[in-house]
């Protein structure tokens, strides 16, 4: 079995139907929020539109490019394909909570030093993912650096820069 | 994405009383229904979360098999300690794979239930039987790179696009499901189908049935496999041919052979009488081709894809090569070993 | 006392604009947070030509949420004259324009705009837009299109575009030539596929005045088009573009989702944001589609005695998008016999446009591959071969250059990639299974430069601001601004604010052509040294009046926050003492630079460009024809380098680029529905982390003061320019296979 097109005629009758918003509670960057979100929303855009944390980024909205990487319960995955309402309890981390101005994470600092983006607009889901590579903990060589920081599209194509720079902070921490 | 009622059930009984109507999806990850759902081809009336629902371990079980839940997701799988040990090819199919954020996200039965990649099914657009019963095929004729040189009918030309398919295709997995009229349990083989006359169908499940768990046979064939992916680019991107090989060795010749293809149908790709050549063999490039050939027998490009037929029997011989010197292709290093 | 350490021009900073963007601060397009805005969410065309017969929109109006459809059916008015559809880069013909009317002129043109409370509602809706089309017959394959292939008359042509200049008697030189070499390259279509995709949020204030967040190479281009096209009128019109992510071209033309973010908020009288999908950022522009058919003659020794090219790269049927594809190969090389010819192909697209280095990225990188394989005909190195037939001039011009330094460059590059060690027969060097190739190729692009405005601003509490209406979209503007600034005014980049972005600010125009560094960079340079002229007047207050004989800034040196006179470090005053003994709380200054009557007379009389050597080793499975580019050394001869980190990053970006072209993108033709199929970023396929290697870049020593005022000839497209080529080139040194259509896929190996 697989799911059978429903044509648009027996759509129509949707159109008129109210909206049910279902009572979600996540956890983002620390802070508790008690939320009613239409369940078509995604992660992605509930952070963007409703929640005005566009560091998240919308690059292709289908899990090609990586844009919208976040960490969910430590774990990264891509933003856009994750409706908000079936994380309810999730703790959700972007790139607002790794680090701030004057409060930057390694990873950024690592970033801006070894310029690892260009434009910028893949940066947040890049550094998010990197966040996620140091959680998993498998990677250690720059080969498997380049591998499995293969999930974010750049561009720009700073993909040297990036690796040097997720490389130095993985190396600073196996140091510490 | 249209609009639909959201259900989150906490048991399987409810899952599957509020996912047997026709216009009902389950939801597990994600990473292909809420991509198709975008994309207005998929355009459930009904979401049923099924996340919170216990199918999340991997279990042994009595046979000596391994039992990985449908809710497991993929990099949980491939990075089981059991799994890399016993079933090493399951590992590396997976690891072939998407993308670290993907295989986060995506489960085990998702994967299984996941849809083409077909230009053509995923575009509104354009005609497709597979989508839309009726409409046409836009593929045939069109522009069919990624498309089947194998199985394939004169409705659909689409291929199955997971990696951990063909590895359990090889290893002969079987698949737990649960539905409306009770549990039952699916051979690999069976599960998958070729398009023919009915192309909407990728499987044999039935109205309401939900995958519990996928079981991994006893048989893992761990010191002599591997997973070969042959692609466009050397990472996050779906197979143009793939391979998963298990062989069994004794004394020097091929006991037990298993084969199966990726990118190539509209299943993952396996024949009996392509394996048994190889039984009683040395291993070397001669009964390679033999069986490659007899894999691919009756194989049809479609014009832009013909070069599938060339690059799969080279990768079918490359791959039994890897599997039988026991030099698995890594996931890592991109030189092909 | 020792003058203080310069900071400013050659310094690898970091990106000023770093902080914002790796905290996710940084704003684009669609993240302004607007009061009470809508979004709007395009439906598309479902046909590649003919005409809207009706549009049903009950459905979609019965969604919840939804606000308004506006279609081609109730648009506001918009300019009926193409000339009123302004755009610094203009293309000859009839722009396009968004609803302007029932006619389908390509697939997935934007047909029209639900408009609704939430995106979710309005992209429901917009899937319940049924529309009825008549179709009528298209083409979009490019070989069928060079039936209709012409060359626009003088008049009709992009201003852009050179022709071809002969010389001598090619024809005959080739038929006589000892050494032939005749084949037809192709390059398929790409798309610019900048991460960001295109959108425009309006802020409609309600008092006539609309603020605009658009994602465009050039704030005032987006502008000039909103203000005319739809009657709003240049006071009451304001784009912001102060962060873009990315652009290489596709963003040089304001593209639709302009005109139908502007038309839905000028209809509701509201604010409205429209962003693209993806799959519609395949709906606009693309490099061109590109046959050439190139001859070359060389005598026994190898010298070339006859460069013959013949191109087609395509177009819509609206619009006459035109390159320069046969002049590179023209120009590089010292030949006395030498004659080209260009022509354009129409077909059922939306017209081709410029991506990073247009016209040398397709001409000059086909090129090179057949000069590599006239090299092997020849039995000559391909180093050597370039180098044997290397001119010091531009020879289609026959102009000398400014300066090149393309030999330093070779030589260099060869030097780091360890050319000398390369065996020269073809399938000759192998690990394992892979076969290994060392290919090489030679870059050609221009070095620009473009009127351009900033302004300065010192403040009493020693911050300078400089601001141009330039843009930065991932070139490092803003650093570069900065940069200038501190070198001028002898500033720490700390205590500067560069500003850009922003259509009220002293004009700039669009960022491409690799003007935007040398261009931005010395009209801040200008409004700098007025700043300086204005401090050294105040500076005559000062008590003792250290600088009395000091007439011009010429004489004095600025660093570390003091004017210094020159071989006397002991005669110095501080910026901020010399404002506060002229009495002065601030002081402005806004500058334009331009070439000027010594650089009119330089750019009539000199050519002006940047080279660069690529060398590439490509690792090739020698059964299943798997690619692997393990290394790349790229030597670049570019004048100054303003800053060589951010410089380094714009090369590597280039190089990334060029291997996606020399293997991956491609965007693929349903020849049958009239469409791109591949629309997506899944199967669209830019390079990923795991394809990318190492890259190393070297900068040669090229001073040149005559090319630009700084010195500069700027970055953003000699990175690209022949990678592929070199990449093709290893492809063959390591396999003996030599495909001459780009990209170079599996497939075509294996059939080969």
């Amino acid at each position: 079995m697989s799911q059978v097109f429903t044509p648009n005629s027996e759509l129509q009758h949707l159109a008129g139907q109210p909206i049910a918003e279902i009572a979600t509670t996540l956890t983002i960057n620390g802070v508790e929020r008690q939320l009613v979100i239409e369940p078509w929303t995604t992660l992605l855009d509930l952070l963007r539109d409703k929640l005005d944390l566009i560091g998240t980024k919308k690059g292709c909205d289908h899990g090609q490019c990586g844009a919208c990487t976040v960490l969910i319960d430590g774990t990264r995955v891509n933003a856009c394909l994750k409706l908000a309402v079936t994380l309810d309890g999730c703790e959700i981390t972007t790139i607002e909570g790794l680090g701030q101005d004057g409060n930057l994470h390694p990873l950024q600092a690592a970033f801006i030093e070894h310029d690892a983006f260009q434009c910028g607009y893949c940066t947040p889901g890049q550094i998010c993912s990197a966040q996620g590579l140091i959680n998993e903990g498998r990677a250690r060589t720059r080969l498997e650096v380049r591998e499995q920081m293969s999930g974010n599209i750049c561009r720009c194509g700073a993909y040297t820069n990036i690796a040097d720079a997720v490389l130095e902070v993985l190396e600073s921490m196996e140091r510490a | 994405m249209i609009r639909f009622d959201y259900t989150r059930p906490g048991d399987i009984d409810a899952a599957i009383r509020s996912g047997t109507p026709v216009d009902a999806a389950y939801l597990a990850g994600g990473t292909n229904l809420v991509d198709l759902m975008k994309e207005n081809v998929a355009r459930p009336l009904k979401v049923v979360d099924i996340n919170r629902l216990p199918l999340t371990g991997i279990t042994e079980l009595g046979d000596g098999g391994l039992r990985l839940g449908a809710l497991v997701t993929n990099s949980q799988t491939a990075y089981n300690e059991q799994v890399q040990r016993r079933y090493p090819v399951v590992a590396s199919a997976i690891l072939a794979g998407a993308s670290p954020q993907l295989r986060n996200a995506a489960t085990n039965g998702g994967n299984i239930n996941q849809r083409t990649r077909c230009y053509y099914f995923y575009d509104t657009d354009t005609p497709c039987n597979k989508r839309q019963p009726g409409q046409g095929c836009g593929a045939i004729g069109g522009f069919t790179r990624i498309h089947a040189i194998l199985g394939a009918s004169e409705q659909c030309i689409a291929t199955h696009p997971s990696d951990l398919c063909v590895a359990l295709a090889a290893l002969e997995a079987k698949v737990q499901v649960t539905g409306p009229d009770g549990d039952r349990e699916i051979a690999f083989a069976e599960y998958h189908r070729l398009p023919g006359d009915e192309p909407w169908a990728d499987n044999t499940l039935r109205p309401g049935e939900l995958v519990t768990a996928i079981d991994l046979p006893p048989k893992g064939f761990a010191t002599n496999y591997t997973y070969l992916k042959l692609r466009d680019r050397r990472s996050y991107a779906f197979a143009l041919v793939s391979i998963a090989v298990g062989l069994r060795l004794e004394e020097g010749k091929i006991a037990e052979a298993r084969i199966a293809m990726g990118g190539v149908a509209h299943k993952p790709w396996r024949r009996r009488e392509a394996e048994e050549l190889l039984v009683e063999r040395e291993p070397g490039h001669a009964s390679f081709d033999e069986a490659a050939r007899a894999l691919l027998a009756g194989a049809v490009g479609q014009g832009a894809n013909d070069f599938k037929i060339e690059l799969g029997r080279r990768g079918i011989i490359r791959a039994l090569a890897q599997a039988a010197a026991g030099t698995p292709q890594s996931q890592t290093d991109k030189r092909i070993a | 006392m020792n003058a203080p350490q310069k900071v400013g021009i050659g310094t690898p900073l970091s990106r000023v604009d770093g902080v914002a963007k790796v905290t996710g601060t940084a704003k684009y397009a669609a993240e302004y947070r607007v009061p009470d805005m809508l979004y709007g969410v395009t439906v598309v065309s479902a046909i590649a030509k003919g005409r809207i017969v009706t549009l049903n929109e009950e459905a979609a109006r019965a969604v919840p949420g939804v606000i308004d459809i506006i279609s081609h059916l109730n648009r506001p008015k918009h300019a009926w004259f193409n000339r009123s559809w302004k755009d610094e880069l203009k293309i000859p013909g009839e722009p396009f324009k968004a609803f302007h009317d029932d006619r389908i002129q390509f697939a997935a043109q934007p047909i029209a705009v639900v408009v609704a409370k939430t995106f979710e509602a309005a992209r429901f809706a917009a899937t319940l837009v049924d529309v009825k089309y008549e179709t009528e017959p298209h083409n979009i394959d490019f070989e069928t299109s060079l039936a209709e292939k012409f060359m626009p008359g003088v008049g009709h042509r992009r201003n852009t575009y050179h022709p071809p200049k002969d010389h001598g008697d090619a024809e005959r030189a080739f038929g006589e030539a000892p050494l032939q070499h005749a084949a037809e390259y192709h390059l398929a279509v790409e798309h610019q596929m900048q991460m960001e995709m295109h959108a425009s949020t309006v802020h409609w204030h309600g008092d006539g005045t609309v603020t605009i967040y658009d994602k465009v190479q050039g704030s005032q281009t987006s502008k000039e088009l909103v203000a005319s096209a739809f009657g709003l009128g240049e006071k009451n019109v304001r784009v912001v573009n102060a962060f873009v992510g990315g652009g290489f071209g596709g963003a040089l033309r304001p593209q639709w989702q302009l005109h139908v973010a502007t038309m839905a908020a000028i209809h509701l009288q509201r604010s409205v944001r429209v962003v693209m999908t993806r799959s519609q950022m395949f709906s606009h522009a693309h490099r061109p589609e590109c046959t050439y058919q190139i001859r070359l003659g060389a005598a026994a020794d190898g010298k070339l005695v006859a460069v013959l090219g013949d191109a087609t790269t395509s177009t819509s049927r609206f619009e006459s998008n035109m390159e320069d594809i046969v002049t590179w190969g023209m120009m590089n090389y010292a030949c006395s016999n030498i004659q080209g010819s260009y022509a354009i192909a129409p077909r059922d697209t939306y017209t081709s446009a410029d991506m990073r280095a247009p016209g040398a990225a397709t001409g000059m990188t086909l090129f090179e591959i057949a000069i590599d394989e006239l090299a092997y005909k020849a039995g000559a190195d391909p180093l050597a071969f370039r180098l044997l037939n290397y001119s010091d001039i531009d020879n289609m011009n026959r102009k000398p250059f400014t300066s090149k330094a393309l030999r330093e460059a070779c030589h260099e590059g060869a030097e780091r990639f360890g050319w000398a060690k390369r065996s020269p027969e073809p399938r000759s060097m192998k690990e394992g299974r892979e076969l290994i190739g060392w290919g090489v190729a030679t870059g050609l692009w221009e070095a620009n430069f473009m009127k351009t405005s900033a302004s300065a601003k010192l403040s009493a509490d020693g911050h300078l601001e400089v601001a141009s209406a330039a843009s930065d979209i991932g070139t490092g503007t803003y650093t570069v601004m900065v940069q200038v600034a501190a070198d001028t005014l002898g500033l720490l980049p700390e205590s500067i604010t560069a500003r850009l972005g922003d259509s009220d600010l002293p004009t700039a125009p669009v960022e491409g052509g690799s003007w935007g560094a040398a261009s931005t960079g010395a009209a801040v340079q200008l409004a700098c040294q007025t700043i300086a002229k204005k401090l050294l007047k105040a500076a005559g207050g000062v008590e003792g009046r250290p600088f009395h004989d000091v007439s011009s800034i010429d004489e004095l040196e600025f660093a570390g926050g003091y004017m210094i006179r020159r071989g006397d470090p002991t005669r110095r005053v501080g910026l901020l003492d010399a404002m506060r003994a002229g009495g002065l709380d601030v002081i402005e200054a806004q500058e334009t630079a331009s070439p000027g009557i010594g650089g009119m007379i330089s750019l009539a009389t000199k050519a002006r460009n940047t080279h660069s050597a690529v060398f590439v080793e490509a690792r090739v499975d020698e059964e299943l024809d798997q690619v692997r580019i393990t290394r790349v050394v790229i030597a670049v001869a570019a004048g100054r380098i303003i800053n060589p980190k951010t410089a380094r990053s714009q090369i590597l970006g280039g190089v990334v680029m060029g291997i996606g072209m020399a293997l991956h993108e491609e965007t693929a033709p349903d020849k049958t529905l009239g469409k791109w199929i591949n629309h997506s970023f899944g199967e669209y396929h830019v390079p990923a982390h795991a394809d990318i290697e190492d890259i190393e870049v070297i900068f040669v020593d090229e001073p040149d003061p005559e090319v630009t005022p700084l010195g500069v000839k700027g970055l953003g497209e000699i990175g690209i320019v022949s990678v592929a080529a070199a990449v093709v080139n290893a492809i063959y040194h390591a396999t003996g296979k030599r495909v001459r259509s780009l990209p170079v896929t599996v497939d075509k190996l294996l059939a080969v």
